[in-house]
């Protein structure tokens, strides 16, 4: 059985040690990922700006890179998100690749859902004794229907102190190309967010986006504040090891 | 309409609503209540998931039929005794209006809520043909006093708060009102009596037109609509043409959906079915009653399969409450009279101008609230990705913005052109990294370090480390047989699928 890694370029570039954390916690249940080096980005950024020529030449890379997958898993809600809800119409009218979209899209997982509804493991044996609060990203909870997978998680690890943050699914104000095209307006978005964050007093604020994360760490980095912002993989990791 | 709104750009009018600080906390005040007010109200209603997906039906089959019920809708309202009017522009529409207006000797007209009036611009219209023209729905009236566009689709005053309502009304009044909710809604009521029963002609809206029935439905919450239609002499009805359904029983579900969507109300306050004018027996209503249905460029949304489902809208606001760009701006920063992510959407197909309209797409971080916020599910989120993804083909971009996307398709393109790009970014971020982030305010880099810090590629990307990693963790972990079993068992169900679709 062939379980791989889509890495997402923003956790191969960035963030390393959050696809690192992901695929030491499946080797502790003895899954090997393999991870094939022909991925680069699923092609978001491009797609939502509507450059959509643009975009299929790196969603290609994926498709191609886990043509012979039976698992693919990811540490991103978005770029899971863009596979199963934006792949099956950039491809619309090439017929060979449409055919290699929908395969790739029922073996893609997000690394929450893979967990939960894949491995059926929602204890991970974790204890990790902070006040830690969850934003849910957009794409993840609407485009991909994740939604309590994280908090099922959450709720098993040992001291964790979960506090809820005050209007969590509002966007962060990110939104790729958006957070520079209309800078100040993305900026506003994210002011609040931080905000929110704050008001909740938790030492940790924990995702399973990076690029929602990056937006909302830079904002608190900003600030002086001083917030660990990890994703879910990471605090489960650091909770069991 | 307000000139100064549309004629500066997107940015420029997204600066000055971020620069209003009061605007702001007005709007995320009132929208924080309809959100909650919604979430309450559908959670006690239960099944919320489904009603919406049989609203959305009732709409899909609308539209796909929309000629059949159209015609059947007029056929039923002509037998009652309106007459039906068809215009195919907004300037058209304003032109019926105003031969009737003509034919009338009009000199003074009362109106309930309309966006579709907003849409064609009437009130600009009739004021200079020397027509008096009164809003009585609360909000619309306040807007009409400052010369403003509605800033929200159900509550167009959203933007002010009573102080400013108080200065308003005390120039009419003549006198200083105090900000006082009641004392300012007693002298809009007494104001408006009196231009009610001296009207001469009643413009209304429609929520909803029965085509069974021939029947125009209104809903409101402040009984206005119905002094509309019914003291006037003659009533004029203006409609787009999308909104038609079939019957009755439709409407139970469109009036279950849309009060809970809009304010988180079970029931509008006053919901009125006007079926033809007045008859011999009828104690009251107009004499005459005229009904435009406009087109306005809808009609070519039928059969596009990016955007016809966006004249499924019902016209509930929900969008605009749960949309966090909306919640930063208000509605006037989109230029028009529709706002939120339903305006971003309709507003440049409505308009000649694509380019100029199609740029409102890119207020947007796709966050998709608004499909989830909507009653018949449009999915919003959808249709901008496709406007932009228009204005890219129509060539309507920016050159830088053209340049940048065109090294992504060649670095990603590629997975050694992306890992050279990498390695290359890993050496220039030496120049401007500083204690693990980018701070510097240089170039285009300000336009996210303006808000926030960046941060620095890793020293080794994943990549570059799986090698090792891979290494490390190559000693054999028995796997757990329930996973293997469950995973075995996911991959045969899958395979099974597939060869059944085959």
């Amino acid at each position: 059985m062939k379980v791989s890694l889509f890495v997402t370029c923003l956790c191969d570039v960035i963030y390393p040690q959050v696809s690192e954390a992901m695929v030491r916690i499946l080797h502790r249940y003895g899954i090997k990922l393999d991870f094939p080096k022909l991925q680069t980005c699923c092609g978001q950024p491009a797609f939502n700006s509507g450059y959509w020529e643009e975009a299929k030449e790196s969603a290609k890379t994926i498709i191609a890179a886990f043509k012979d997958s039976d698992f693919v898993i990811a540490p991103s809600g978005s770029c899971v998100g863009m596979i199963h809800h934006h792949y099956p119409t950039l491809f619309k009218e090439e017929r060979e690749l449409l055919q290699q979209v929908n395969e790739l899209k029922e073996k893609t997982y997000e690394f929450t859902q893979f967990l939960v509804h894949v491995l059926g493991i929602t204890d991970l044996g974790a204890t990790f004794r902070h006040r830690v609060t969850y934003h849910p990203s957009c794409h993840a909870t609407r485009l991909l229907g994740v939604t309590n997978e994280p908090y099922q998680l959450l709720s098993k690890v040992k001291g964790c102190q979960l506090i809820p943050l005050k209007n969590a699914s509002d966007c962060c104000g990110f939104g790729g190309t958006f957070a520079v095209k209309m800078s100040d307006l993305s900026g506003a978005m994210v002011k609040e967010k931080a905000e929110h964050v704050l008001e909740t007093e938790a030492e940790v604020l924990v995702g399973i986006d990076m690029a929602c994360l990056m937006n909302i760490a830079g904002r608190l980095s900003h600030e002086g504040k001083n917030i660990r912002v990890m994703h879910l993989a990471e605090l489960l990791y650091e909770g069991v090891s | 309409m307000n000139e100064v709104q549309s004629e500066n750009s997107l940015k420029d009018r997204v600066q000055v609503a971020l620069n209003n600080e009061f605007l702001q906390n007005a709007v995320k005040f009132t929208t924080e209540k309809l959100r909650s007010g919604k979430q309450a109200a559908t959670d006690q209603l239960g099944h919320w998931e489904e009603w919406r997906e049989r609203g959305r039906q009732i709409r899909l089959h609308t539209i796909a039929h929309l000629d059949y019920y159209l015609s059947l809708f007029v056929d039923n309202l002509r037998a009652a005794g309106g007459i039906v009017h068809f215009a195919s522009t907004a300037e058209e529409a304003v032109r019926i209006s105003l031969k009737i207006m003509e034919a009338k000797q009009a000199k003074s007209v009362v109106k309930s809520k309309s966006m579709v009036s907003e849409e064609v611009e009437l009130n600009h219209a009739l004021i200079e043909k020397g027509i008096e023209v009164v809003e009585t729905d609360l909000g619309e009236y306040i807007i009409q006093l400052a010369n403003e566009t509605p800033s929200h689709i159900i509550i167009p005053a959203i933007h002010r708060n009573r102080k400013q309502v108080a200065e308003l009304f005390s120039k009419v009044a003549g006198e200083e009102l105090p900000a006082d909710t009641a004392v300012l809604a007693g002298f809009a009521r007494s104001k408006l009596r009196e231009k009610f029963l001296q009207a001469d002609i009643g413009i209304t809206g429609c929520n909803f037109a029965i085509a069974e029935a021939g029947s125009m439905v209104l809903f409101s919450n402040e009984g206005n609509a119905r002094m509309v239609s019914t003291l006037p002499k003659t009533q004029i009805t203006m409609m787009g043409m999308e909104r038609i359904i079939p019957s009755w029983e439709d409407l139970e579900v469109m009036a279950t959906l849309l009060p809970r969507a809009a304010t988180g109300q079970d029931l509008t306050v006053y919901m009125s079915a006007i079926n033809g004018p007045r008859r011999n027996d009828d104690l009251d209503g107009p004499e005459e009653l005229h009904v435009i249905i406009i087109d306005n460029n809808r009609s070519s949304q039928l059969g596009d399969p990016e955007f016809q489902e966006v004249l499924n809208c019902i016209r509930c606001g929900a969008c605009l409450n749960a949309c966090p760009v909306y919640r930063h701006v208000g509605g006037h920063a989109y230029g028009w009279v529709y706002s939120g992510p339903i305006g971003a959407v309709i507003t440049p197909i409505l308009h000649k101008d694509k380019e100029k309209w199609g740029e409102i797409a890119n207020a947007s971080s796709l966050c998709g609230a608004c499909y989830e916020a909507c009653p018949v599910k449009i999915p919003l989120h959808d249709m901008l990705v496709y406007i932009r993804r228009n204005n890219v083909e129509k060539n309507r971009t920016k050159k830088l913005e053209k340049l940048g996307m065109n090294l992504f398709r060649k670095v990603t393109s590629n997975h050694r052109t992306f890992h050279l790009a990498v390695q290359a970014g890993q050496l220039g971020q030496k120049l401007i990294a500083r204690k693990g982030k980018i701070t510097s305010k240089i170039g285009p880099l300000k336009k996210w370090t303006a808000y926030r810090d960046a941060p620095v590629l890793a020293k080794r990307s994943f990549r570059e480390s799986w090698d090792r990693l891979e290494k490390e963790l190559n000693q054999e972990i028995p796997q757990d047989p329930n996973l293997q079993k469950r995973m075995q068992k996911i991959l045969a169900e899958r395979r099974e699928k597939n060869e059944s679709e085959r």
